[in-house]
């Protein structure tokens, strides 16, 4: 790995090197390293680009890696990771991809991820999109994440574009059975011309099954966003999306949440706030002796951390 | 020192201009601890605000430790000296009582012990609250402290502005509340505290009575108390139904 790589892996990933537990670290579209656990398989699929991961049932707290990193401009990828979890098994998935794009043309890498989580099974999902390089090639990232929450399963996704991605295309749909936990956090900021797209689709079909989906994004300059958020409550069930917004200089956002109820005791919230800065709140940490500019930077970093 | 000069504030409504304050003259010496008082509506939350900068006067001159301030920005003023505890504390999103204090502090690397010695003097237990984000979970009252907290943190602090501080909190906490004001005039800094409570105007060395925008009167609390119960009572309305 070189410097770029390195760097990239550390911010996607938080690793300075190679993991410990199961791993498959994937560099310009080639497999770079890859270890299985006595619990946790991972094998490369025969029939298209990806990765199959099978973690027994009962595994605990075990983790895999599986970062993306694009240190070459001009690469295109669509790659499939399917994930099998075990009845019971509490597992940390580490996702992400990082691409430096230091040349002219643009560097795409679209991910498929589905998820098929096993009776009580838990599962940590954190994935985390960062893109650099001065290059005048477009920096793109479109991740699909695909779940499938069997009997009490729960998952916690924690997703994460903080930088440099132009632009992006996110999907999430998940699917629960009966006392079933889908939990969303989601943290996006674009910034210069970049477009983000952030789309979810839940549907509650268990008893006692719920979700809360939460997403916090901040658009400067003239980027764009737009989130749209479906809940549909097919059984007695919780559903909560939020989605709260701090628009600056020329930015636009759009948050569509939308919510169906096809059952009588389907519970379902959804609220959605897009504004400013608080002027406030500026005024409040100006007379702690922040500037106005330090202010600023200390709300958005505390709102997006 | 701080002096206010002829200082007139004065916004536009509906109804035209109205004047806030009126001519204010008023000269706080250093490490003199000054309550504010008055009725409700007098302007005393404007006068702290023209003085920590989130107001410019109309007309007239602020003047700190002989400088001319009247055209300094809010964070230049903070960064003179000039400490400002809101009536209001502020919410904020994911910053947590940590990096609030912290920031106070001027201080990113603000040990978590350091943290909990402030927050103790306004009688949080540091270990509940640390972590916890400065947004709508936390009570007015926790709040309130919170913001005192900040005041205490900031070594820089000259004088230190509180507007109303004992709105929200509860007896207990009013006592320790009463020893932070004491041991901030004993750390020799000059204190000015908008306020209605008299247990605070019992420790002040120098009572100022604001109404209808006007300074009334300054001095002790012997001599400012019955004037005030003067004002408080001057309602035309009601002076009217009594006719």
């Amino acid at each position: 790995m070189d410097d770029i790589q390195k760097n990239l892996l550390e911010t996607i990933a938080d690793l300075h090197g190679i993991p410990a537990g199961a791993y498959n670290i994937r560099s310009n579209s080639k497999p770079l390293a890859r270890a299985s656990t006595a619990n946790i398989e991972i094998t490369p699929k025969t029939d298209k680009d990806g990765i199959d991961i099978r973690i027994k049932p009962g595994t605990q707290n075990e983790s895999v890696h599986i970062p993306v990193i694009m240190s070459v401009a001009g690469l295109k990828e669509l790659v499939y990771n399917d994930f099998y979890i075990g009845e019971g098994a509490d597992v940390v998935i580490v996702a992400g991809c990082g691409i430096h794009c230091g040349g002219n043309d643009d560097s795409q890498h679209d991910g498929i991820h589905t998820f098929y989580v096993g009776k009580n099974a838990r599962v940590k999902y954190i994935e985390k999109h960062y893109g650099e390089g001065d290059g005048m090639g477009e920096r793109i990232m479109n991740p699909t994440t695909v779940v499938e929450l069997s009997e009490g399963a729960s998952m916690e996704m924690e997703t994460t574009q903080i930088k440099g991605i132009d632009s992006t295309k996110r999907i999430t749909q998940a699917k629960l059975a009966d006392n079933a936990t889908f939990i969303v956090h989601e943290k996006l900021m674009t910034h210069g011309q970049q477009y983000a797209e952030t789309g979810f689709e839940v549907d509650l079909d268990g008893e006692n099954s719920s979700t809360n989906v939460i997403s916090r994004a901040v658009a400067r300059d003239t980027s764009r966003q737009l989130f749209l958020a479906k809940i549909r409550g097919n059984n007695k069930c919780h559903g909560h999306s939020e989605c709260d917004a701090i628009i600056m200089d020329s930015a636009r956002i759009s948050a569509i949440p939308e919510i169906t109820a096809n059952h009588p005791e389907a519970n379902l919230i959804h609220e959605a706030a897009i504004g400013k800065i608080a002027g406030e709140q500026l005024v409040k940490l100006m007379t702690l002796g922040l500037t106005e500019k330090e202010a600023e930077t200390q709300i958005v970093n505390g709102f997006l951390k | 020192m701080l002096e206010l000069k002829h200082v007139s504030f004065s916004v536009e409504d509906d109804q035209g201009p109205r004047e806030i304050l009126t001519d204010m003259n008023l000269r706080i010496d250093d490490k003199k601890f000054v309550v504010i008082t008055g009725p409700n509506g007098g302007g005393k939350s404007t006068l702290a605000k023209l003085i920590a900068g989130i107001e410019k006067p109309t007309s007239g001159n602020i003047f700190f430790d002989g400088k001319d301030i009247t055209d300094w920005s809010i964070t230049e003023r903070a960064r003179a000296g000039i400490s400002y505890a809101f009536q209001q504390p502020v919410r904020f999103k994911g910053i947590t009582v940590n990096d609030l204090m912290r920031i106070a502090a001027g201080n990113e690397a603000l040990s978590t012990n350091g943290v909990c010695q402030y927050l103790s003097e306004v009688g949080l237990c540091a270990a509940d609250y640390v972590q916890r984000e400065v947004d709508a979970s936390l009570s007015g009252g926790e709040l309130k402290r919170i913001e005192i907290a900040t005041l205490i943190a900031r070594k820089a602090t000259k004088m230190a502005l509180f507007d109303e501080p004992e709105a929200g909190i509860d007896l207990w906490s009013f006592h320790k509340l009463i020893h932070v004001f004491e041991k901030m005039h004993k750390q020799q800094r000059s204190i000015l505290i908008i306020s209605h409570q008299e247990r605070i105007l019992n420790i002040a060395d120098e009572i100022i009575l604001i109404a209808d925008g006007r300074l009334r009167q300054t001095g002790t609390k012997e001599s400012i108390l019955p004037g005030l119960m003067e004002v408080a009572g001057k309602c035309d309305l009601f002076k009217e139904a009594e006719k």
